[in-house]
């Protein structure tokens, strides 16, 4: 191309348009995320139905467009004839307070774990890096439904499994860039300046593996959500009459064959869409803090 | 001077440790040298030649494999060697503060300069933050950073190169240290800027009494800098004494090849002369001196036994059989045939 046709190229009206995609923020992940947030802190007030308690004789009802529904139950009832809307909105809530709270969970044991692992080295990264060899060689949901069998199904001992099943991600990576951080001069300046180990890690290592940390975390978001679902329909997750939606896929899967499709297709709908977009923010996050954690 | 020096290292040995004891690189071998408060002391040696490990020795931060295996070093009569690892962090920065070799690289990019200037100050005088961040202030305008108040808010990013390296002089002294380690600090600069950092460094010096350790392999600047000099070969002290003694009158051949091997601005045609052979492998000295493959004057007892210390006048040592008091007398045609 001409160096003329270049300028006209780029200073075209559609340049404009153009420049505003090149920022490309992930325009659709974001809104369903907000949407879903917005929808889990205003359960209360959105739902329509008390959740966990239904009527009996509005038993199956269909969705409002098909025949025999009606505007009452947006999205029908479940066999309990329990608002599938209002549970919807109430399962959105617990995916997102699991979802996050495992996830900050997670985080923070393995970032702690794997700074300690990288920087002091010796027998404390053996022992570190072993348990995390165990711990990967393990089946992550298998080993979950091990330990909710043994503390019982809870919504905070869910967070607590899910953690202490992820956190090994995170002391792999944090690890790897510790072992690239405690090399650069900084880090040998504040050790000649005095710093304890303890000061040193706090001050200098941790606040430069936090962006690799938060782009982690928005990838192992989505895996902790379908975690959740997974042993919420397995019956090892959140108890019932909670709406979870697992427990919902899990209620709906009889239904299913006799034509209830709206007890499953909803909640799974909603699984998907926060899955995806997890996945979506997540992707987009790790290429623009963190180009080094491409190869991932 | 009387009394006790500063710093007097006394036959230290620091090697490298590999293989389970297989393999053992004798990087500090039995170096003694003394540093007297406010003196400057420089450090001259090819790459390899253990400088960067004495250093490093110093301060005791040495990489794993590293072991201080004998010698004392006495830091106001006190042995850092018998120190434990809280009592050295004490004495680092405090007492004995450093200059890296990269001083570009040195500052965190996620810090403002304030905290990094301050945090010597709060990790060693536990200062409140607001006390910490007045002296960094202070100590900005010491080391000539124009209005200080701003700067004291802004990233390493937003600095040049000569500004970070002043900052990184600035956290050096931030405890008023009575030793200042200056590990090559000005080969990533360029020549303008390096004169002006090595006039600061002599300016802090003065106000503040500092005895300067200042490790280098440019004998230009050691003629600048230092009072006291200290030539380096494969882990050894081969010379040491007065700069200006050594400049005027080497013993060691050594040093002499190394003056020889300075380029000269009034003599263009002069060819330069470099030293033949190349460093020996110090994981496997050769018997002897050590320096007896490459010197020029080398005779059969140099290849069976090293040379002890002599003293060829009050003030120097040389590890040199030409300096034992016997070969005195025929030094005289030594240095005429070199």
């Amino acid at each position: 191309m001409s160096i003329p046709a270049e300028i006209a190229r780029r200073s075209s009206p559609l340049a404009a348009v153009r420049k505003v995609r090149m920022r490309d923020y992930p325009v659709i992940p974001l809104a369903i995320l907000g949407i879903v947030t917005l929808v889990a802190i205003f359960a209360n007030q959105l739902a329509p139905h008390n959740p966990e308690v239904g009527i009996l004789t509005a038993r199956f009802k269909p969705p409002f467009w098909q025949h025999g529904g009606s505007t009452e139950y947006l999205l029908g009832t479940d066999q309990l004839g329990r608002d599938v809307l209002s549970r919807l909105i109430f399962g959105a809530r617990i995916s997102m307070v699991v979802g996050f709270t495992a996830v900050i969970f997670a985080g923070a044991l393995g970032t702690f774990l794997g700074i300690l692992s990288g920087y002091l080295g010796g027998w404390v990264d053996q022992v570190v890096m072993r348990l995390t060899d165990t711990w990967l060689a393990l089946p992550a949901l298998t080993f979950a439904i091990f330990l909710a069998a043994i503390v019982g199904p809870s919504m905070w001992n869910i967070v607590i499994i899910l953690g202490v099943t992820y956190w090994t991600r995170y002391a792999r990576v944090i690890r790897g860039e510790v072992l690239a951080l405690k090399e650069r001069e900084f880090v040998r300046l504040a050790i000649v300046a005095g710093c304890s180990k303890w000061t040193i890690m706090r001050h200098h290592i941790l606040p430069n593996v936090i962006n690799s940390a938060i782009v982690l975390g928005s990838l192992m978001l989505g895996v902790v959500i379908i975690a959740e679902a997974t042993l919420s329909f397995l019956g090892v997750g959140v108890p019932p009459p909670q709406p979870a939606w697992g427990l919902m896929l899990s209620d709906g899967k009889q239904g299913l064959m006799v034509g209830y499709w709206w007890l499953t297709v909803f909640p799974g709908l909603g699984i998907m869409l926060l899955v995806l977009s997890a996945n979506l923010l997540g992707d987009w996050l790790r290429v623009k803090l963190d180009p080094q954690l491409r190869q991932l | 001077m009387a009394g006790p020096p500063l710093l007097e290292l006394d036959r230290l040995s620091t090697h490298y440790i590999a293989a389970q004891g297989a393999r053992v690189v004798r990087a500090v071998d039995g170096v003694s040298l003394r540093v007297e408060a406010g003196e400057t002391l420089g450090i001259v040696g090819e790459s390899g030649s253990g400088k960067s490990t004495l250093a490093l020795t110093l301060l005791r931060v040495l990489p794993p494999a590293a072991r201080i295996v004998g010698g004392r070093m006495l830091l106001d009569g006190e042995d850092l060697v018998q120190k434990t690892e809280p009592e050295m962090q004490d004495i680092r920065g405090k007492k004995i503060a450093m200059i890296l070799q990269d001083p570009m690289a040195s500052l965190n990019p996620l810090f403002t300069i304030g905290n990094q200037v301050a945090e010597p100050i709060r990790v060693h005088e536990h200062e409140t933050r607001r006390t910490a961040w007045q002296r960094a202030r202070a100590l900005l305008n010491a080391v000539r950073i124009p209005s200080p108040e701003a700067r004291v808010k802004q990233y390493p990013h937003e600095m040049s190169g000569g500004m970070r390296q002043r900052i990184v002089g600035a956290i050096g002294i931030s405890c008023e240290p009575r030793l200042l380690i200056a590990d090559e600090p000005t080969t990533s600069l360029d020549l303008t800027i390096q004169a002006q950092y090595l006039n600061l460094l002599r300016e802090l010096q003065r106000q503040h009494g500092l005895a300067l350790i200042f490790i280098t392999h440019n004998l230009g600047i050691v003629a600048k800098m230092c009072d006291q000099l200290a030539v380096m070969y494969a882990g050894r002290v081969v010379e040491s004494g007065p700069v200006s003694r050594i400049f005027n009158a080497p013993v060691h051949p050594y040093t002499k090849a190394l003056l020889n091997a300075i380029p000269r601005m009034d003599d263009p045609d002069r060819r330069l002369n470099a030293i033949e052979g190349q460093p020996p492998n110090l994981a496997a000295l050769p018997p002897g001196c050590s320096f007896a493959p490459r010197c020029a004057l080398a005779m059969p007892r140099c290849r069976e036994a090293a040379p002890p210390e002599f003293t060829p006048e009050p003030g120097r040592t040389a590890h040199c059989w030409l300096a034992e008091p016997a070969a005195a007398a025929g030094r005289l045609i030594v240095s005429g045939a070199v």
